[in-house]
């Protein structure tokens, strides 16, 4: 019964009575006939419609393409530098620059507290907050957001407050993560930012399908606003699988998201010359099919009209991804668990500080504007300051989340297994009292009770 | 990867068909791993009157899990693909938010589950995927994240690999790190072929159930019948938690029974008690249970006992109860299961037996495994590694006698 291959190829209408099943399959493949023209010009290969054939022997080399252009909008001295672009209204404009600024006092004060043991982890966005606060002051409320961990800005700039940065970092019974992640593992649903993961670049694949479900959601219901993603991820993450997986899975599916990469030069102590050797993570979006730009990371405006751009053309025809590289320099450590300076020198760090730096570069746009000067300056600092310490000193003294948080939301509702450990965790609590301090926890051992 | 599946796939296709056209004499396909003819244990499971499959419409109708309305209406002869395509094809019909996606599925899948479907429902709700397993739970993760029931399939169990990482980091965690904010992924249904079938060799054979059995968070279902594939396949996507759905494919075409043609659901992380006895209670899921059935008939004949027989069903989290109070009436417990005994299924069920008080005092013998050898599945040997009726018969007799 089993027909050579060579037979089966040669009379398909003998394999479809065969297999009455395969019908659509092979209508669909005749129906899309490739076959070549006589004397054509163009490859009909299925894989390759488009490309041209040539006598010429000739390897694709990457040197013989210029490195992909680095949009700017705005000069490092704070003028406007592209004739066609129109910066948003002042109140904008010092709105993105004290959200720039409450991130990095509250990275400077963070870093401290944790060098100081206060708590027990944390990564601050030195540098980057530019892309960050840029990228979504461009972005519509309803948008959903997937962010890797050095995104605090995007947080602020979408109203994260410092009472819920302090919650998380201290985890606290009013940490909306109940006290479950590691510090800077934040997360919003009134904001629509999906809790950060560990993982790297696990968020990126979710993003598309998050962005499939918009697409399909206005689909069906037209009164839904269009809506995208957005997905934040280092230049390291890029080199996961999922990256590859994720714009792969947008291009052919058509999924309205915008990614943005963060490409600041370093994935912990690895420099990008060992990451890739390609030019950089945009070289890779038009592979995929995918519209591309790199833009500049430490200009704002540059950030945050590409962004703007961006937006609208995932949302254009069906929807479509399109990817954002944006160039700066990691100037923190990676995170309070490593000292950059074992692996490149104070400096280069130094240098990208003063020499260019997002914060800096919009304040000098701004004080052209004759809108912001140094009183205003030292009154913000002090200010934002005060704010943060504030809410400090309250989330370090809040009680602890419930012990029983420990056990809830593993599934929609408690397995009878871990409702038996529970009572097993309270049962050992009982008979060993002075091995456990459960007086932080809110409501003590009592919450282990059925 | 990628070539290895698809020549294989084109030999199950074919060789599913054969039955269809009836030309026997000329096949030249001949399994590579069979038990002979003069066996008295090892007889190839006859699918037609097994009683672990409902042969009549009145007997898929008795089930008591059923509601009223299913069981008053009509059944239809269906084996487990064309199951589970009636499932997909419920749920598509029933919810717009449901999607169908992975590697080939439009034109109905290698297995021939989404058959129609795409026709039906549309290319935008039943869709293939470029080939990428962390893609695909990837993406259904997100979708589900944001409101949609994600049926996402993985061609084969033996390629759930690469999707590791966002079965277990993501998709498990995710309600449980998202704390107060409350969202989830229960949306999210993996479905995969799974277990031998004959020539699957190493990558077409394989159940990797109990390594996602470590793993909270995350619901695994294997059913064993057409009608509790439909059933159980309902539920998982009905669920509010992220399922593990496993087909034996070796059933997809081999299991005929009459299924009930409405909606129905199957309770998740419950046992049933398929056959009651008192000196030996036997646990197993997914295929192995007709093995179990063909040696609990010879050893009930042979040795003059009665044994119970219980179907897992889900196999984490498992119904732990169920299988406590049938060993503490029978006093003696097996676990019968095709992937590998070590750290396998049998030993978390062995280990709660012996850990129970009122059970460990009940017991008068060694709780017993019986399972694939802790070795990697080889095309020509395959008859020799997965449990059969001799080695669950023996077992029985060891267990009874000792």
């Amino acid at each position: 019964m089993r027909a050579p291959l060579q037979r089966l190829a040669r009379n398909p209408h003998h394999l479809r009575a065969r297999y009455p099943f395969l019908r659509p399959l092979f209508l669909q493949r005749w129906n899309s006939s490739l076959s070549q023209k006589p004397g054509a010009a163009g490859v009909r290969f299925p894989g390759a419609v488009d490309s041209k054939f040539t006598s010429a022997l000739q390897f694709e080399h990457p040197s013989t393409y210029p490195a992909i252009p680095t949009y700017r909008a705005m000069s490092p001295e704070g003028d406007i530098i592209d004739p066609s672009f129109t910066p948003a209204s002042d109140e904008l404009a010092l709105r993105m620059y004290e959200n720039m600024l409450s991130v990095s006092i509250m990275d400077v004060i963070m870093f401290d507290a944790q060098r100081q043991g206060r708590l027990s982890f944390y990564m601050t966005g030195q540098g980057e907050e530019g892309t960050c606060v840029g990228s979504a002051s461009a972005l519509e409320m309803e948008d959903v957001v997937f962010c890797q961990y050095r995104e605090a800005g995007v947080f602020k700039q979408r109203g994260y407050t410092f009472d819920d940065f302090m919650s998380q970092l201290f985890a606290n019974k009013r940490d909306h993560g109940k006290g479950r992640n590691m510090p800077v593992h934040y997360g919003s649903k009134a904001l629509n930012i999906h809790t950060i993961s560990s993982p790297l670049a696990t968020q990126i694949p979710q993003a598309s399908g998050a962005a499939y479900a918009l697409k399909m959601q206005r689909l069906t219901n037209p009164n839904i606003p269009p809506r995208i993603v957005a997905c934040y991820f280092g230049e390291g993450a890029a080199s996961e699988g999922d990256f590859h997986a994720a714009l792969n899975i947008a291009a052919t599916r058509s999924c309205p998201v915008v990614f943005i990469c963060r490409n600041n030069g370093y994935a912990i102590s690895t420099p990008t010359l060992e990451q890739y050797r390609g030019d950089g993570i945009a070289s890779r979006g038009t592979g995929y099919g995918i519209d591309t730009i790199r833009v500049d990371g430490n200009d704002i405006w540059a950030v945050r009209e590409a962004t703007k751009r961006a937006r609208e053309l995932a949302l254009k025809d069906a929807g479509r991804p399109v990817l954002i590289e944006a160039m700066s320099y990691r100037i923190s450590h990676h995170s309070t668990s490593d000292d950059s300076f074992a692996y490149r020198a104070r400096v280069e760090v130094e240098d990208w500080k003063r020499r260019d730096n997002p914060i800096t570069r919009l304040r000098k746009y701004l004080e052209k504007k004759g809108v912001w000067d140094e009183e205003k300056e030292n009154e913000a600092r002090g200010r934002i300051r005060k704010e943060i310490l504030k809410a400090f000193a309250q989330a370090e003294q809040e009680k602890k989340p419930p012990i029983r948080s420990m056990f809830e939301d593993v599934y929609e509702e408690m397995t009878p297994e871990t409702r038996a450990q529970m009572k097993n965790l309270k049962d050992v609590i009982d008979r060993y009292p002075e091995e456990y301090d459960v007086s932080e926890f809110e409501g003590g051992k009592d919450s282990l009770s059925q | 990867m990628g070539i290895a599946r698809r020549i294989f796939s084109r030999t199950v296709v074919s060789a599913t068909t054969r039955k269809v056209v009836q030309v026997p004499k000329q096949s030249r396909q001949r399994p590579y791993s069979t038990h002979p003819p003069t066996a008295r244990l090892n007889i190839p499971t006859d699918f037609s009157t097994t009683p672990l499959l409902a042969h009549s419409s009145q007997s898929a109708l008795q089930n008591i899990e059923l509601d009223a309305e299913v069981r008053n209406g009509t059944t239809k002869r269906m084996n487990l693909f064309q199951s589970i395509n009636d499932a997909l094809s419920l749920a598509l019909a029933a919810d717009e938010s449901v999607i169908l996606f992975g590697e080939d599925v439009a034109f109905g899948g290698v297995f021939r589950c989404s058959m129609g479907l795409a026709e039906n429902y549309g290319s935008e709700r039943v869709f293939n995927t470029p080939l990428s397993e962390q893609g695909i739970v990837g993406f259904g993760i997100g979708a589900a994240a944001e409101g949609m029931k994600a049926v996402a399939e993985i061609q084969f169990a033996d390629y759930v690999y690469p999707a590791f990482d966002q079965l277990v980091n993501e998709a498990a965690k995710f309600r449980y790190r998202d704390g107060k904010e409350g969202r989830h992924v229960g949306g999210l249904t993996v479905r995969m072929p799974c277990g031998g079938v004959g020539h699957g060799a190493l990558y077409h054979s394989q159940s990797p159930e109990s390594l996602f059995s470590h793993v909270p968070g995350l619901r695994v279902i294997m059913p064993r019948s057409p009608i509790q594939a439909k059933g159980l396949l309902l539920s998982a996507i009905a669920s509010n938690d992220p399922c593990i759905f496993m087909e034996p494919k070796a059933l997809y075409r081999a299991a005929v029974e009459q299924v009930p043609t409405g909606s129905y659901t199957l309770p998740l992380s419950k046992a049933e008690v398929l056959k009651e006895g008192t000196d030996l209670t036997i646990v197993s899921y997914g295929h192995p249970l007709y093995t179990c059935s063909a040696a609990i008939e010879k050893a009930e004949k042979d040795l003059g006992i009665s044994i119970e027989l219980i179907d897992l069903r889900t196999v984490y989290p498992w119904d732990k109860e169920c299988v406590l109070s049938s060993v503490r009436k029978t006093g003696r417990c097996m676990v019968v299961h095709e992937s590998m005994i070590n750290a396998g299924i049998g030993a978390e069920v062995a280990a709660s037996i012996q850990e129970d008080k009122d059970t460990f005092l009940r017991l008068e013998a060694p709780v017993m495994r019986v399972a694939g050898w802790s070795v990697h599945m080889a095309l020509m040997f395959e008859r020799f590694n997965i449990p059969d009726v001799a080695r669950v018969y023996d077992t029985i007799k060891r267990t009874v006698e000792y």
